[in-house]
Protein backbone atom coordinates (compact mmCIF):
# COMPACT_ATOMS: atom_id res chain seq x y z
CA UNK A 1 0.00 0.00 0.00
CA UNK A 2 1.78 3.40 -1.17
CA UNK A 3 1.72 5.79 1.90
CA UNK A 4 -1.52 7.78 1.77
CA UNK A 5 0.90 11.05 2.88
CA UNK A 6 1.93 11.53 -0.75
CA UNK A 7 -1.24 11.79 -2.28
CA UNK A 8 -3.04 14.82 -2.69
CA UNK A 9 -6.34 15.65 -4.90
CA UNK A 10 -5.95 18.96 -6.68
CA UNK A 11 -8.99 20.14 -8.54
CA UNK A 12 -8.43 22.25 -11.64
CA UNK A 13 -11.18 24.45 -10.46
CA UNK A 14 -10.32 24.69 -7.21
CA UNK A 15 -9.40 28.19 -5.29
CA UNK A 16 -6.08 28.93 -4.56
CA UNK A 17 -5.46 27.72 -0.82
CA UNK A 18 -8.45 25.58 -1.04
CA UNK A 19 -7.90 22.28 1.19
CA UNK A 20 -8.19 19.55 -0.61
CA UNK A 21 -5.59 17.32 1.77
CA UNK A 22 -6.01 13.94 2.98
CA UNK A 23 -6.50 13.67 6.62
CA UNK A 24 -4.70 10.41 8.10
CA UNK A 25 -5.93 8.67 10.99
CA UNK A 26 -3.80 6.02 12.35
CA UNK A 27 -0.75 4.45 12.08
CA UNK A 28 1.42 1.52 10.64
CA UNK A 29 -0.70 -0.87 7.81
CA UNK A 30 -3.64 0.75 9.28
CA UNK A 31 -3.51 3.61 8.20
CA UNK A 32 -6.14 4.88 6.41
CA UNK A 33 -8.24 8.51 5.04
CA UNK A 34 -11.23 10.13 4.96
CA UNK A 35 -11.89 10.77 1.03
CA UNK A 36 -12.58 14.43 -0.23
CA UNK A 37 -14.90 13.66 -3.25
CA UNK A 38 -15.51 16.13 -5.79
CA UNK A 39 -18.63 15.85 -7.94
CA UNK A 40 -18.52 18.69 -10.80
CA UNK A 41 -18.06 21.46 -12.23
CA UNK A 42 -19.15 19.16 -15.10
CA UNK A 43 -20.75 16.19 -13.68
CA UNK A 44 -23.82 14.69 -15.31
CA UNK A 45 -25.61 14.13 -11.90
CA UNK A 46 -25.32 18.13 -10.84
CA UNK A 47 -26.94 19.16 -14.09
CA UNK A 48 -25.32 22.36 -14.87
CA UNK A 49 -21.96 23.34 -13.14
CA UNK A 50 -22.83 23.02 -9.72
CA UNK A 51 -19.92 21.71 -7.72
CA UNK A 52 -20.08 20.02 -4.67
CA UNK A 53 -17.42 18.34 -2.45
CA UNK A 54 -18.04 14.84 -0.49
CA UNK A 55 -16.04 13.86 2.80
CA UNK A 56 -16.54 10.30 3.06
CA UNK A 57 -15.98 7.44 5.28
CA UNK A 58 -16.10 4.74 3.01
CA UNK A 59 -19.23 4.47 1.06
CA UNK A 60 -20.83 6.84 3.46
CA UNK A 61 -20.66 10.49 2.98
CA UNK A 62 -20.01 11.97 6.49
CA UNK A 63 -20.10 15.81 5.08
CA UNK A 64 -20.84 17.68 2.02
CA UNK A 65 -19.84 21.30 1.05
CA UNK A 66 -21.61 23.41 -2.17
CA UNK A 67 -18.74 25.02 -4.01
CA UNK A 68 -20.60 27.83 -6.21
CA UNK A 69 -19.90 30.31 -8.25
CA UNK A 70 -19.50 28.59 -11.24
CA UNK A 71 -22.10 30.28 -12.95
CA UNK A 72 -21.92 33.74 -11.13
CA UNK A 73 -22.43 36.23 -14.33
CA UNK A 74 -22.70 39.53 -12.17
CA UNK A 75 -26.56 40.12 -12.86
CA UNK A 76 -27.38 42.33 -10.00
CA UNK A 77 -24.25 44.62 -10.91
CA UNK A 78 -25.01 44.19 -14.40
CA UNK A 79 -29.24 45.31 -13.49
CA UNK A 80 -27.61 48.47 -12.60
CA UNK A 81 -26.25 49.24 -16.04
CA UNK A 82 -29.61 48.78 -17.98
CA UNK A 83 -32.68 50.67 -17.83
CA UNK A 84 -36.45 49.28 -16.71
CA UNK A 85 -36.93 48.17 -20.11
CA UNK A 86 -33.72 46.25 -20.55
CA UNK A 87 -33.84 44.74 -17.31
CA UNK A 88 -36.64 42.21 -18.02
CA UNK A 89 -33.97 40.63 -21.21
CA UNK A 90 -31.29 40.22 -18.24
CA UNK A 91 -33.45 38.75 -15.47
CA UNK A 92 -35.36 36.14 -17.49
CA UNK A 93 -31.80 34.38 -17.75
CA UNK A 94 -30.53 33.83 -14.55
CA UNK A 95 -33.34 31.28 -14.06
CA UNK A 96 -33.47 30.00 -17.46
CA UNK A 97 -36.16 27.46 -17.07
CA UNK A 98 -38.69 30.13 -15.50
CA UNK A 99 -37.84 33.37 -17.85
CA UNK A 100 -41.66 34.55 -17.84
CA UNK A 101 -41.93 34.29 -14.34
CA UNK A 102 -38.74 36.11 -13.66
CA UNK A 103 -39.18 39.09 -16.25
CA UNK A 104 -43.59 39.30 -14.24
CA UNK A 105 -41.34 40.09 -10.94
CA UNK A 106 -39.36 42.72 -11.70
CA UNK A 107 -42.31 44.10 -13.96
CA UNK A 108 -44.52 44.06 -11.19
CA UNK A 109 -41.90 45.98 -9.12
CA UNK A 110 -41.29 48.70 -10.93
CA UNK A 111 -44.91 48.89 -11.54
CA UNK A 112 -45.63 49.11 -8.15
CA UNK A 113 -43.11 51.90 -7.39
CA UNK A 114 -44.57 53.66 -10.44
CA UNK A 115 -47.73 53.56 -8.75
CA UNK A 116 -48.97 52.03 -12.80
CA UNK A 117 -52.59 50.68 -12.92
CA UNK A 118 -52.10 47.39 -15.18
CA UNK A 119 -55.07 46.54 -17.39
CA UNK A 120 -57.25 43.76 -16.48
CA UNK A 121 -56.57 41.82 -19.49
CA UNK A 122 -53.02 42.07 -19.15
CA UNK A 123 -53.01 40.74 -15.46
CA UNK A 124 -54.67 37.52 -16.81
CA UNK A 125 -52.56 36.61 -19.53
CA UNK A 126 -49.89 37.31 -16.78
CA UNK A 127 -50.97 34.70 -14.86
CA UNK A 128 -52.11 32.29 -17.68
CA UNK A 129 -48.65 32.24 -19.56
CA UNK A 130 -46.60 32.04 -16.22
CA UNK A 131 -48.36 28.76 -15.25
CA UNK A 132 -47.64 27.22 -18.67
CA UNK A 133 -43.84 28.45 -17.70
CA UNK A 134 -44.62 26.52 -14.57
CA UNK A 135 -45.39 23.51 -16.17
CA UNK A 136 -42.62 24.03 -18.59
CA UNK A 137 -40.30 24.28 -15.47
CA UNK A 138 -41.20 21.28 -13.55
CA UNK A 139 -41.51 18.88 -16.65
CA UNK A 140 -37.71 19.57 -17.09
CA UNK A 141 -37.03 18.84 -13.64
CA UNK A 142 -39.35 15.05 -14.22
CA UNK A 143 -37.20 14.60 -17.16
CA UNK A 144 -33.55 15.06 -15.71
CA UNK A 145 -34.31 13.22 -12.34
CA UNK A 146 -35.58 10.32 -14.07
CA UNK A 147 -32.25 10.62 -15.93
CA UNK A 148 -30.56 10.99 -12.99
CA UNK A 149 -31.80 7.51 -11.40
CA UNK A 150 -30.97 5.94 -14.48
CA UNK A 151 -34.00 6.16 -16.40
CA UNK A 152 -33.66 7.73 -20.11
CA UNK A 153 -37.19 7.76 -21.41
CA UNK A 154 -38.97 9.96 -19.42
CA UNK A 155 -36.63 12.85 -20.74
CA UNK A 156 -38.84 12.13 -24.40
CA UNK A 157 -41.85 12.04 -23.36
CA UNK A 158 -41.43 15.38 -20.94
CA UNK A 159 -39.71 17.25 -23.89
CA UNK A 160 -42.61 15.37 -26.03
CA UNK A 161 -44.80 17.90 -23.60
CA UNK A 162 -42.26 20.71 -23.15
CA UNK A 163 -42.16 21.37 -27.40
CA UNK A 164 -45.93 21.61 -27.33
CA UNK A 165 -46.19 24.17 -24.85
CA UNK A 166 -43.02 26.03 -25.95
CA UNK A 167 -44.69 26.22 -29.37
CA UNK A 168 -47.50 27.66 -28.26
CA UNK A 169 -46.01 30.20 -26.32
CA UNK A 170 -43.92 31.09 -28.97
CA UNK A 171 -46.74 32.15 -30.74
CA UNK A 172 -47.74 34.48 -28.83
CA UNK A 173 -44.27 36.03 -27.58
CA UNK A 174 -41.96 35.04 -29.59
CA UNK A 175 -39.18 33.19 -27.73
CA UNK A 176 -38.94 29.59 -27.07
CA UNK A 177 -36.99 30.00 -23.17
CA UNK A 178 -36.80 33.77 -22.96
CA UNK A 179 -40.16 35.41 -23.64
CA UNK A 180 -39.66 39.42 -22.92
CA UNK A 181 -43.35 39.72 -23.46
CA UNK A 182 -43.79 41.46 -19.82
CA UNK A 183 -43.38 45.13 -20.15
CA UNK A 184 -43.30 47.53 -17.28
CA UNK A 185 -47.24 48.40 -17.16
CA UNK A 186 -48.43 45.55 -19.53
CA UNK A 187 -47.58 43.31 -22.21
CA UNK A 188 -45.63 43.21 -25.23
CA UNK A 189 -48.88 42.38 -27.55
CA UNK A 190 -51.73 40.88 -27.46
CA UNK A 191 -52.38 37.09 -27.47
CA UNK A 192 -52.22 36.32 -31.75
CA UNK A 193 -55.95 35.04 -32.98
CA UNK A 194 -57.03 30.96 -31.81
CA UNK A 195 -54.18 31.69 -29.10
CA UNK A 196 -57.16 30.61 -26.53
CA UNK A 197 -58.67 27.56 -28.20
CA UNK A 198 -54.74 25.90 -28.68
CA UNK A 199 -54.36 26.92 -24.89
CA UNK A 200 -57.29 25.09 -24.14
CA UNK A 201 -56.67 21.98 -26.27
CA UNK A 202 -53.32 21.49 -25.04
CA UNK A 203 -54.56 21.76 -21.31
CA UNK A 204 -56.77 18.91 -22.12
CA UNK A 205 -54.25 17.04 -24.05
CA UNK A 206 -51.51 17.52 -21.12
CA UNK A 207 -54.12 16.26 -18.58
CA UNK A 208 -54.37 13.62 -20.64
CA UNK A 209 -50.89 12.73 -20.11
CA UNK A 210 -50.22 13.55 -16.75
CA UNK A 211 -51.17 9.68 -15.81
CA UNK A 212 -48.06 9.02 -18.27
CA UNK A 213 -45.42 10.18 -15.74
CA UNK A 214 -47.79 8.08 -12.82
CA UNK A 215 -47.28 4.91 -14.83
CA UNK A 216 -44.00 5.61 -15.84
CA UNK A 217 -41.91 7.21 -13.11
CA UNK A 218 -44.13 7.46 -9.66
CA UNK A 219 -45.00 3.94 -9.74
CA UNK A 220 -42.15 2.41 -10.57
CA UNK A 221 -40.82 -0.47 -8.22
CA UNK A 222 -37.45 1.14 -9.07
CA UNK A 223 -38.04 4.43 -8.86
CA UNK A 224 -39.93 3.98 -5.35
CA UNK A 225 -36.68 1.93 -4.00
CA UNK A 226 -34.46 4.58 -4.82
CA UNK A 227 -36.36 7.85 -3.77
CA UNK A 228 -39.00 6.49 -0.69
CA UNK A 229 -37.13 7.66 2.75
CA UNK A 230 -33.80 8.65 1.38
CA UNK A 231 -32.88 12.53 2.32
CA UNK A 232 -36.28 13.01 4.55
CA UNK A 233 -36.74 17.03 5.18
CA UNK A 234 -38.12 17.90 8.81
CA UNK A 235 -40.31 20.98 7.81
CA UNK A 236 -38.87 22.58 10.94
CA UNK A 237 -34.95 22.60 9.24
CA UNK A 238 -36.48 23.46 5.94
CA UNK A 239 -38.11 26.96 7.49
CA UNK A 240 -35.00 27.82 9.01
CA UNK A 241 -33.31 27.37 6.40
CA UNK A 242 -35.39 29.34 3.84
CA UNK A 243 -36.46 26.30 1.61
CA UNK A 244 -39.16 27.18 -0.47
CA UNK A 245 -41.45 25.66 -3.44
CA UNK A 246 -41.96 22.09 -4.14
CA UNK A 247 -39.24 21.56 -1.80
CA UNK A 248 -40.94 23.12 1.35
CA UNK A 249 -44.16 21.75 0.12
CA UNK A 250 -43.07 18.26 0.24
CA UNK A 251 -42.41 18.57 3.66
CA UNK A 252 -46.39 19.43 4.42
CA UNK A 253 -45.80 23.61 4.55
CA UNK A 254 -48.23 25.09 2.03
CA UNK A 255 -46.86 27.95 1.94
CA UNK A 256 -47.19 29.14 -1.35
CA UNK A 257 -47.23 33.69 -1.98
CA UNK A 258 -50.02 32.72 -4.73
CA UNK A 259 -52.47 32.04 -1.66
CA UNK A 260 -50.85 33.84 1.58
CA UNK A 261 -49.97 36.77 -0.63
CA UNK A 262 -52.15 37.16 -4.09
CA UNK A 263 -50.43 39.46 -6.54
CA UNK A 264 -52.20 39.82 -10.20
CA UNK A 265 -55.88 38.05 -9.66
CA UNK A 266 -54.33 34.79 -7.90
CA UNK A 267 -56.78 35.84 -5.21
CA UNK A 268 -60.04 35.77 -7.44
CA UNK A 269 -59.66 31.83 -8.56
CA UNK A 270 -58.70 28.63 -6.36
CA UNK A 271 -55.09 27.91 -6.23
CA UNK A 272 -54.29 24.09 -4.89
CA UNK A 273 -50.74 23.81 -3.30
CA UNK A 274 -50.05 19.88 -3.22
CA UNK A 275 -48.13 18.79 -0.21
CA UNK A 276 -46.29 15.79 0.82
CA UNK A 277 -46.07 14.11 4.17
CA UNK A 278 -42.75 12.91 4.86
CA UNK A 279 -40.22 15.31 2.87
CA UNK A 280 -38.26 13.06 1.21
CA UNK A 281 -37.06 12.77 -2.59
CA UNK A 282 -40.18 10.51 -3.53
CA UNK A 283 -42.76 13.75 -2.04
CA UNK A 284 -40.52 16.26 -3.49
CA UNK A 285 -40.73 14.68 -7.14
CA UNK A 286 -44.70 14.06 -6.49
CA UNK A 287 -44.74 17.80 -5.45
CA UNK A 288 -43.94 18.78 -8.74
CA UNK A 289 -45.72 16.22 -10.66
CA UNK A 290 -48.60 17.39 -8.99
CA UNK A 291 -47.84 20.85 -9.37
CA UNK A 292 -48.47 20.30 -13.10
CA UNK A 293 -52.46 19.15 -12.38
CA UNK A 294 -52.73 22.35 -10.31
CA UNK A 295 -51.26 24.51 -12.76
CA UNK A 296 -53.47 23.17 -15.49
CA UNK A 297 -56.97 23.45 -12.95
CA UNK A 298 -55.55 27.34 -12.76
CA UNK A 299 -54.95 27.73 -16.48
CA UNK A 300 -58.64 26.33 -16.95
CA UNK A 301 -60.33 28.99 -14.59
CA UNK A 302 -58.16 32.03 -15.95
CA UNK A 303 -59.56 30.70 -19.74
CA UNK A 304 -62.62 31.05 -18.37
CA UNK A 305 -62.06 34.46 -16.62
CA UNK A 306 -60.39 36.12 -19.54
CA UNK A 307 -61.69 39.94 -20.13
CA UNK A 308 -61.28 41.69 -23.25
CA UNK A 309 -59.70 45.23 -23.12
CA UNK A 310 -56.51 46.68 -23.67
CA UNK A 311 -53.12 44.50 -22.29
CA UNK A 312 -50.84 47.60 -21.97
CA UNK A 313 -50.63 51.25 -20.20
CA UNK A 314 -49.09 54.37 -22.30
CA UNK A 315 -46.12 54.49 -21.18
CA UNK A 316 -43.48 57.76 -21.06
CA UNK A 317 -40.63 57.67 -23.30
CA UNK A 318 -38.11 57.27 -20.18
CA UNK A 319 -39.28 55.10 -18.04
CA UNK A 320 -38.36 56.56 -14.69
CA UNK A 321 -39.22 54.91 -11.12
CA UNK A 322 -39.60 57.70 -8.38
CA UNK A 323 -36.79 57.81 -5.64
CA UNK A 324 -37.23 54.78 -2.83
CA UNK A 325 -37.21 51.34 -2.86
CA UNK A 326 -39.55 47.81 -3.07
CA UNK A 327 -39.65 44.04 -2.09
CA UNK A 328 -41.58 42.37 -4.20
CA UNK A 329 -42.11 38.37 -4.20
CA UNK A 330 -43.59 35.98 -6.48
CA UNK A 331 -43.79 32.12 -6.74
CA UNK A 332 -41.54 30.85 -8.79
CA UNK A 333 -41.62 27.13 -10.38
CA UNK A 334 -38.89 26.75 -7.76
CA UNK A 335 -39.79 29.01 -4.76
CA UNK A 336 -39.92 32.21 -3.88
CA UNK A 337 -38.23 34.90 -5.65
CA UNK A 338 -37.72 37.94 -4.47
CA UNK A 339 -36.29 41.43 -5.92
CA UNK A 340 -35.52 44.51 -4.01
CA UNK A 341 -35.60 47.12 -6.11
CA UNK A 342 -34.04 50.55 -5.12
CA UNK A 343 -34.29 53.51 -7.35
CA UNK A 344 -32.63 56.89 -6.99
CA UNK A 345 -34.89 58.24 -9.64
CA UNK A 346 -32.71 57.76 -12.87
CA UNK A 347 -33.29 55.89 -16.34
CA UNK A 348 -31.25 52.58 -14.00
CA UNK A 349 -32.24 51.09 -10.91
CA UNK A 350 -29.64 51.96 -8.23
CA UNK A 351 -29.78 48.50 -7.02
CA UNK A 352 -31.57 44.84 -7.72
CA UNK A 353 -31.41 42.18 -5.17
CA UNK A 354 -32.42 39.23 -6.07
CA UNK A 355 -33.74 36.80 -3.78
CA UNK A 356 -33.62 33.42 -5.79
CA UNK A 357 -34.92 30.16 -4.76
CA UNK A 358 -32.51 28.06 -6.04
CA UNK A 359 -29.90 29.86 -3.81
CA UNK A 360 -31.96 29.31 -0.54
CA UNK A 361 -32.60 25.85 -1.54
CA UNK A 362 -29.42 24.70 -1.93
CA UNK A 363 -28.61 25.17 1.82
CA UNK A 364 -30.62 22.19 2.37
CA UNK A 365 -28.09 20.01 0.49
CA UNK A 366 -25.03 20.22 3.19
CA UNK A 367 -27.92 18.67 5.65
CA UNK A 368 -29.64 16.09 3.70
CA UNK A 369 -26.33 14.73 2.67
CA UNK A 370 -25.12 13.71 5.87
CA UNK A 371 -25.02 10.24 6.37
CA UNK A 372 -26.22 9.23 3.33
CA UNK A 373 -24.98 6.57 0.55
CA UNK A 374 -23.23 8.08 -2.63
CA UNK A 375 -25.53 6.36 -5.05
CA UNK A 376 -28.28 7.74 -2.67
CA UNK A 377 -26.52 11.46 -2.41
CA UNK A 378 -27.46 11.18 -6.33
CA UNK A 379 -31.11 10.87 -5.63
CA UNK A 380 -30.90 13.53 -2.92
CA UNK A 381 -29.02 16.16 -5.23
CA UNK A 382 -31.21 15.85 -8.29
CA UNK A 383 -35.08 15.92 -5.85
CA UNK A 384 -33.64 19.71 -4.42
CA UNK A 385 -34.80 21.11 -7.51
CA UNK A 386 -32.66 24.12 -8.60
CA UNK A 387 -30.99 25.79 -11.70
CA UNK A 388 -26.89 26.65 -11.78
CA UNK A 389 -27.94 30.07 -12.63
CA UNK A 390 -30.49 30.90 -10.04
CA UNK A 391 -27.81 30.01 -7.44
CA UNK A 392 -24.79 32.21 -8.82
CA UNK A 393 -26.50 34.92 -10.73
CA UNK B 1 -2.14 7.23 -35.25
CA UNK B 2 0.27 5.38 -37.12
CA UNK B 3 0.36 6.08 -40.80
CA UNK B 4 -2.62 8.53 -41.19
CA UNK B 5 -0.70 11.97 -39.80
CA UNK B 6 2.42 10.87 -42.25
CA UNK B 7 0.88 10.76 -45.45
CA UNK B 8 -2.06 12.07 -47.44
CA UNK B 9 -4.62 9.65 -48.30
CA UNK B 10 -5.06 9.48 -51.61
CA UNK B 11 -8.58 11.70 -52.91
CA UNK B 12 -10.97 8.08 -52.86
CA UNK B 13 -9.77 7.00 -49.66
CA UNK B 14 -10.31 9.78 -48.35
CA UNK B 15 -13.17 10.61 -49.17
CA UNK B 16 -14.92 7.70 -48.13
CA UNK B 17 -12.54 7.93 -44.56
CA UNK B 18 -14.26 12.15 -44.39
CA UNK B 19 -17.97 10.33 -44.75
CA UNK B 20 -17.40 7.43 -42.30
CA UNK B 21 -15.88 10.16 -39.80
CA UNK B 22 -18.62 13.10 -40.26
CA UNK B 23 -21.62 10.57 -39.64
CA UNK B 24 -20.17 9.38 -36.53
CA UNK B 25 -19.51 12.41 -33.98
CA UNK B 26 -19.89 11.16 -30.43
CA UNK B 27 -20.77 14.35 -28.82
CA UNK B 28 -19.62 15.90 -25.33
CA UNK B 29 -21.89 18.74 -24.41
CA UNK B 30 -20.62 21.07 -22.21
CA UNK B 31 -24.22 22.86 -20.73
CA UNK B 32 -23.39 25.69 -18.83
CA UNK B 33 -26.65 27.83 -19.18
CA UNK B 34 -29.70 28.20 -20.62
CA UNK B 35 -28.67 26.94 -24.15
CA UNK B 36 -28.00 23.78 -22.45
CA UNK B 37 -31.68 23.22 -22.48
CA UNK B 38 -32.15 23.81 -26.19
CA UNK B 39 -29.23 21.31 -27.10
CA UNK B 40 -31.28 18.80 -24.95
CA UNK B 41 -34.34 19.98 -26.90
CA UNK B 42 -32.22 19.12 -30.01
CA UNK B 43 -31.21 15.79 -28.67
CA UNK B 44 -34.70 14.79 -28.12
CA UNK B 45 -37.66 13.34 -30.60
CA UNK B 46 -38.64 16.68 -32.01
CA UNK B 47 -35.49 17.71 -33.35
CA UNK B 48 -33.61 14.53 -32.80
CA UNK B 49 -29.89 15.14 -34.26
CA UNK B 50 -28.98 11.70 -33.56
CA UNK B 51 -30.38 11.12 -37.23
CA UNK B 52 -27.82 13.48 -38.21
CA UNK B 53 -24.98 10.66 -36.77
CA UNK B 54 -24.47 13.11 -33.71
CA UNK B 55 -24.28 10.55 -30.58
CA UNK B 56 -24.93 13.06 -27.05
CA UNK B 57 -23.53 9.76 -25.08
CA UNK B 58 -19.69 10.32 -24.81
CA UNK B 59 -19.13 9.10 -21.50
CA UNK B 60 -16.45 11.82 -21.13
CA UNK B 61 -14.22 13.97 -22.93
CA UNK B 62 -11.89 11.25 -23.68
CA UNK B 63 -14.00 9.44 -25.86
CA UNK B 64 -15.76 12.34 -27.57
CA UNK B 65 -14.85 13.91 -31.11
CA UNK B 66 -16.94 17.13 -30.61
CA UNK B 67 -17.42 19.34 -27.96
CA UNK B 68 -20.58 21.35 -28.08
CA UNK B 69 -20.05 24.43 -25.57
CA UNK B 70 -23.60 25.80 -24.65
CA UNK B 71 -23.73 28.52 -22.37
CA UNK B 72 -21.87 31.52 -20.72
CA UNK B 73 -18.19 30.64 -19.76
CA UNK B 74 -17.21 32.19 -16.26
CA UNK B 75 -13.65 32.74 -15.69
CA UNK B 76 -13.91 30.15 -12.62
CA UNK B 77 -14.60 27.72 -15.27
CA UNK B 78 -12.30 28.48 -18.10
CA UNK B 79 -9.47 26.28 -16.49
CA UNK B 80 -12.53 23.26 -16.40
CA UNK B 81 -12.93 24.06 -20.23
CA UNK B 82 -9.38 24.11 -21.02
CA UNK B 83 -8.58 21.15 -19.59
CA UNK B 84 -12.03 18.96 -20.90
CA UNK B 85 -10.26 19.89 -24.49
CA UNK B 86 -7.16 18.96 -23.93
CA UNK B 87 -8.35 15.08 -22.89
CA UNK B 88 -9.78 15.22 -25.88
CA UNK B 89 -8.00 12.66 -28.71
CA UNK B 90 -7.58 14.47 -32.12
CA UNK B 91 -9.05 14.82 -34.24
CA UNK B 92 -11.80 16.95 -32.06
CA UNK B 93 -14.23 19.81 -33.21
CA UNK B 94 -15.95 22.38 -31.43
CA UNK B 95 -19.24 23.89 -31.98
CA UNK B 96 -19.63 27.20 -30.05
CA UNK B 97 -23.33 27.39 -28.78
CA UNK B 98 -25.01 30.69 -28.65
CA UNK B 99 -24.12 34.37 -28.08
CA UNK B 100 -22.64 33.38 -24.90
CA UNK B 101 -19.95 31.06 -26.09
CA UNK B 102 -19.11 33.31 -28.84
CA UNK B 103 -18.61 36.30 -27.60
CA UNK B 104 -19.95 37.31 -24.15
CA UNK B 105 -23.44 37.65 -25.13
CA UNK B 106 -26.01 39.46 -22.77
CA UNK B 107 -22.80 39.50 -20.71
CA UNK B 108 -20.82 41.68 -22.51
CA UNK B 109 -19.63 44.24 -19.63
CA UNK B 110 -19.48 41.60 -17.24
CA UNK B 111 -16.50 41.21 -14.33
CA UNK B 112 -16.74 37.66 -14.40
CA UNK B 113 -17.59 36.56 -17.76
CA UNK B 114 -14.91 35.55 -20.18
CA UNK B 115 -15.93 37.05 -23.60
CA UNK B 116 -16.14 34.06 -25.85
CA UNK B 117 -15.06 30.55 -25.43
CA UNK B 118 -12.12 30.98 -28.55
CA UNK B 119 -10.37 32.37 -26.22
CA UNK B 120 -9.27 29.36 -24.29
CA UNK B 121 -9.92 26.79 -27.64
CA UNK B 122 -9.86 26.67 -30.66
CA UNK B 123 -13.75 26.33 -32.47
CA UNK B 124 -15.01 25.17 -35.62
CA UNK B 125 -18.73 26.39 -36.17
CA UNK B 126 -20.24 29.54 -34.21
CA UNK B 127 -23.54 29.03 -33.60
CA UNK B 128 -25.14 32.44 -33.00
CA UNK B 129 -28.51 33.36 -31.02
CA UNK B 130 -29.48 33.83 -27.09
CA UNK B 131 -30.37 30.65 -26.73
CA UNK B 132 -30.07 29.38 -30.93
CA UNK B 133 -33.04 27.30 -31.82
CA UNK B 134 -32.44 23.58 -31.66
CA UNK B 135 -32.94 24.12 -35.49
CA UNK B 136 -29.49 25.98 -35.51
CA UNK B 137 -27.68 23.71 -33.91
CA UNK B 138 -28.71 20.96 -36.84
CA UNK B 139 -27.87 23.41 -38.91
CA UNK B 140 -24.16 24.13 -37.44
CA UNK B 141 -24.04 20.24 -37.00
CA UNK B 142 -24.23 20.58 -40.99
CA UNK B 143 -21.48 22.57 -41.60
CA UNK B 144 -19.37 21.16 -39.41
CA UNK B 145 -20.01 17.73 -41.33
CA UNK B 146 -19.05 19.78 -44.57
CA UNK B 147 -16.47 20.68 -43.34
CA UNK B 148 -14.79 17.46 -42.14
CA UNK B 149 -15.42 15.85 -45.44
CA UNK B 150 -13.55 18.95 -46.94
CA UNK B 151 -11.18 18.85 -44.60
CA UNK B 152 -7.50 16.51 -44.71
CA UNK B 153 -6.95 14.32 -41.96
CA UNK B 154 -3.10 14.68 -42.37
CA UNK B 155 -3.69 18.14 -41.52
CA UNK B 156 -5.99 18.20 -39.30
CA UNK B 157 -4.01 15.93 -37.08
CA UNK B 158 -0.65 18.60 -37.73
CA UNK B 159 -3.21 21.21 -36.09
CA UNK B 160 -3.57 23.04 -39.39
CA UNK B 161 -7.29 23.78 -39.07
CA UNK B 162 -9.92 25.12 -42.01
CA UNK B 163 -11.17 28.46 -41.31
CA UNK B 164 -14.11 28.22 -38.54
CA UNK B 165 -17.41 28.96 -39.96
CA UNK B 166 -19.94 31.27 -38.41
CA UNK B 167 -23.53 30.50 -39.51
CA UNK B 168 -25.51 33.43 -41.01
CA UNK B 169 -22.28 35.56 -41.59
CA UNK B 170 -22.17 34.99 -45.18
CA UNK B 171 -25.57 36.64 -45.60
CA UNK B 172 -25.47 40.68 -45.41
CA UNK B 173 -26.34 41.92 -41.75
CA UNK B 174 -28.88 44.82 -41.46
CA UNK B 175 -26.65 47.16 -40.46
CA UNK B 176 -24.56 47.17 -43.81
CA UNK B 177 -27.15 48.52 -45.77
CA UNK B 178 -27.61 51.29 -43.22
CA UNK B 179 -25.87 54.80 -43.34
CA UNK B 180 -22.31 54.21 -41.90
CA UNK B 181 -21.73 56.00 -38.35
CA UNK B 182 -20.45 59.21 -37.83
CA UNK B 183 -16.96 59.03 -37.34
CA UNK B 184 -16.49 58.38 -33.44
CA UNK B 185 -20.22 57.81 -32.74
CA UNK B 186 -21.40 55.36 -31.07
CA UNK B 187 -24.46 52.80 -31.91
CA UNK B 188 -27.34 54.03 -30.79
Amino acid sequence: MSDLSTRERVHPGSAPGEDFHLEIVGDGDFQTADMKLSIGPAHPATHGVFRIVLEMDGERVTGARPVIGYMHRGFEKLAEHRDYRQIKALVNRHDWLSGFSNELGVALAVERMMEMEVPDRAQWIRMLLAEWNRILNHLMFIGSYAIELGAITPMFYAFREREDIQHLLESATGGRLHFTYNQVGGLKIDLPKGFLRQSTELSALIRKRVPDYHDLVLGNDIFQARTVGVGPLPPEVALSLGVTGPTLHATGVPEDSRVTEPYLKYGEIDVDVPVGENGDSFDRFYCLLARISASLDIIDQIHDHLPAGPVNTKLPKMVKAPEGATYLRTENPLGQLGYWLESDGGRTPWRLKMRTPSFSNVQAIPYLLEGVLVPDAIAVLGSVFFVVGDIDR
Amino acid sequence: MGVMDQVELPKPVKYVFNWGRKYSLWCFNFGLACCAIEFIAASTSRHDFIRHGVIPFAHGPRQADLLVVSGTLTDKMAPAVKRLYEEMPEPKYVISFGSCANCGGPYWDSYSVTKGVDQIIPVDVYVPGCPPRPEALLDGIIALQDMIQKESLKERIAGRRLDPITLGADEPLPSDSSPALPSGGRAP
